[in-house]
């Protein structure tokens, strides 16, 4: 029995899928292999980044917040690409390689939207037909998203499974992969799911870190201190963490949903209360119960809402060269409208989690460079804060 | 694994098919799966495929979701459902096949899950996300306990796939009639025939369908093609609008055994 060890970080990773999806993993995992290393596809690829996304983004120097936290921190300005967030990389990687491949129809799941939208977006410059599976719970608290990607010519199909979000989102993508696998390629929408999945999504979101990099060498003069990023999945961590990891001076950490406390059950903190497991696709941490049912997630955020994470987070964790590390909802909102007053710049629920951790450990970061990933924009969840807010 | 491989040679002796059930265990609790694995031992079932209930079971359509919703909410865990199977086992033979996602079987303990199987009487075990590559561990540790492993093979699976899954293969293999999920279809594709005789030639195990069985006809029809025939999602949802009822004028009787009857040919 031949084991392909190149789908695994460690112990975790892997292909735990119905045998219905083999033939396309593996088709998958052929085209990847070729495309990334075809020249054409990657000018193409990184044309569509600069003329399209607009990459590169800003790193941008936060003044106002580093004055007042006594930090220097600077914000790499993904909430800058097209569509709002770092989502639209993958997605466009994703769907250029899936129609060299062929394939006629995609389909995606999406938890807070920036996924779903990203690659309504896609499949619109492309001309890919598109549908998006989305938690019914997911699209009350984003209907902006689910109303843009129906703009954008996609179909937004509700799951209303199981806790509606994320994972139920997921569940219902694969059966529809596993239904239409022929014709379908599946745009999963982070470093997670069976291989190559997760060594594909970080290829194409790398590019955050890779820029970081220059940007910071060129205003510092040096690298940052430490990097901070939320994990939801874990792509725009990985995304900007990547390109780092063999610059060992620098401290990765990714801040996970605390959600309303680790005590309350309610929380989507993988590293903190979950164990290893085996979760649509691939070996890591889940949260789950002592019989292996997974269970339910909250977070403020339904990005950051689901039951496992990325593969290589878990290895990178237990290797010890990202530590993890959570952020509450109240932390969350506070650092979310700090952000907004002080810069002028409205986050992504899920990146106010990464700010609301270097606010919280300023003391810790007195006088270091803190580079914090701003993967996306807060347009999104203005309409749910303000219900937030109003019902206290 | 031994019972399981009688099944198939007194079915080939008889010129019938093999008859495979699939319940999912604990729906809508102990007492009625009790109730109905009695039932179909009793009732021309050769073989009885007990799935244990997860929250995310992503090959599988309404009805067996609907069927493990109901299950979970009645408290079975992987623990209880050895514990409905060792109270079956005391009592009759029909080889027992657990079908499952991986996440109960891992977070049970590879090794204890395989003894405590074993102890129950357990004769395969198939899971439904763990495909020949990364099976090895749980493979080996029910075959160190005497325990087949059932592996699935579908209409897009190639020579790589169906020599992959030759290598692992115990007791039966199981075709996957459809790619999709579970539940019935009305029609099943006609190409899937010669699929399954490319299979036949190459794995010299018995091959049964299963996936979207929806009655007696769609049996006629692959009749000559496979050894048996695996039936859930029609089965239980005409038990469920039955009011899980086994008396004898519900409806679930007269379909139950049409079924029974078109796998012994008639």
């Amino acid at each position: 029995m031949v084991k392909d060890k190149s789908g695994y970080f460690g112990m975790f990773g892997g292909s735990y899928v119905p045998e219905t999806l083999m033939p396309a993993l593996r088709d998958l995992k052929a085209g990847f292999a070729r495309y990334v290393k075809d020249k054409r596809f990657q000018e193409e690829f990184t044309y569509r980044l600069k003329e399209y996304v607009g990459r590169p983004t800003p790193l941008t120097y936060a003044e106002n917040l580093s004055r007042k936290l006594g930090v220097k921190v600077y914000l790499k300005r993904e909430d800058l690409c097209h569509t709002g967030a770092h989502k639209i990389n993958n997605a466009i990687g994703q769907v250029l390689l899936a129609k060299k491949m062929g394939k006629e129809r995609i389909i995606a799941e999406t938890g807070a939207g920036q996924h779903g939208v990203a690659t309504a977006t896609a499949c619109a410059l492309l001309g890919l037909t598109c549908r998006v599976y989305m938690g019914t719970d997911d699209m009350k608290r984003q209907e902006l998203n689910v109303f843009r990607m129906g703009m954008l010519g996609a179909e937004v199909v509700g799951v209303d499974r199981g806790s509606r979000t994320l994972k139920d989102a997921i569940n219902e993508a694969l059966r529809d992969w596993v239904t239409n696998v022929r014709t379908t390629h599946y745009v999963l929408g982070t470093v997670f799911g069976p291989h190559p999945y997760p060594t594909m999504v970080k290829e194409f979101v790398s590019v955050i870190g890779k820029e970081a990099i220059r940007q910071i060498r060129r205003k510092e003069g040096r690298l940052p201190d430490t990097i901070v990023a939320c994990v939801g999945g874990g792509s725009n961590a990985m995304g900007i963490f990547y390109p780092f990891i063999r610059h060992e001076s620098v401290e990765l950490i990714g801040v996970e949903a605390g959600g309303l406390g680790i005590e309350t059950g309610k929380h989507a903190a993988r590293f903190a209360s979950g164990k290893v497991g085996v979760f649509q696709g691939t070996k890591s941490y889940v949260l789950q119960n002592s019989d292996g049912q997974i269970l339910d997630t909250y977070s403020v955020s339904a990005g950051l809402d689901y039951a496992s994470v990325g593969p290589e987070h878990s290895f990178l964790r237990e290797i010890g060269r990202v530590s993890y590390a959570y952020a509450t909802d109240d932390e969350v909102l506070d650092a979310f409208s700090l952000l907004s007053k002080e810069e002028g710049i409205i986050p992504a629920l899920e990146s106010s989690h990464a700010v609301a951790y270097v606010v919280k450990h300023a003391e810790r970061f007195s006088g270091k460079t803190v580079l914090v990933n701003l993967s996306g924009r807060g347009d999104k969840d203005v309409a749910h804060v303000k219900e937030i807010v109003k019902t206290g | 694994m031994k019972r399981i491989t009688k099944v198939f040679q007194d079915c080939t002796r008889n010129g019938t098919k093999a008859f495979v059930p699939y319940i999912a265990a604990g729906d809508p609790g102990p007492q009625k799966t009790a109730e109905i694995l009695v039932y179909l031992a009793t009732h021309g079932a050769d073989i009885i495929e007990v799935g244990v209930p997860f929250s995310d079971p992503m090959a599988d359509g309404p009805v067996i979701q609907t069927a493990m919703e109901r299950a979970l909410q009645a408290g079975t865990t992987l623990r209880k459902v050895l514990g409905m199977v060792k109270w079956f086992k005391d009592r009759y033979s029909t080889p027992i096949i657990v079908m499952g996602y991986y996440n109960p079987f891992y977070a049970y303990g590879i090794e204890e899950f395989a003894r405590d199987a074993r102890i129950s009487g357990v004769d395969g075990v198939l899971t439904v996300d763990l495909p020949p590559e990364e099976s090895k561990e749980f493979h080996n540790a029910l075959r160190k306990e005497g325990i087949a492993s059932i592996f699935l093979l579908t209409p897009v699976s190639d020579i790589e796939r169906i020599r992959a899954v030759k290598k692992v293969a115990g007791g039966f293999v199981y075709f996957v009639s459809v790619t999709g999920v579970t539940g019935e279809r009305n029609t099943l594709p006609e190409e899937i025939k010669e699929k399954m005789v490319e299979i036949k030639e190459e794995i010299p195990l018995p091959l049964v369908l299963g996936f979207g069985i929806s009655g007696p006809d769609v049996v006629r029809n692959f009749y000559p093609y496979v050894d048996g025939f695996v039936v859930g999602s029609a089965l239980i949802k005409r038990w469920v609008e039955a009011g899980f009822s086994l008396e004898k004028d519900s409806d679930f009787h007269p379909f139950y055994k049409s079924l029974v009857e078109a796998c012994r040919g008639r």
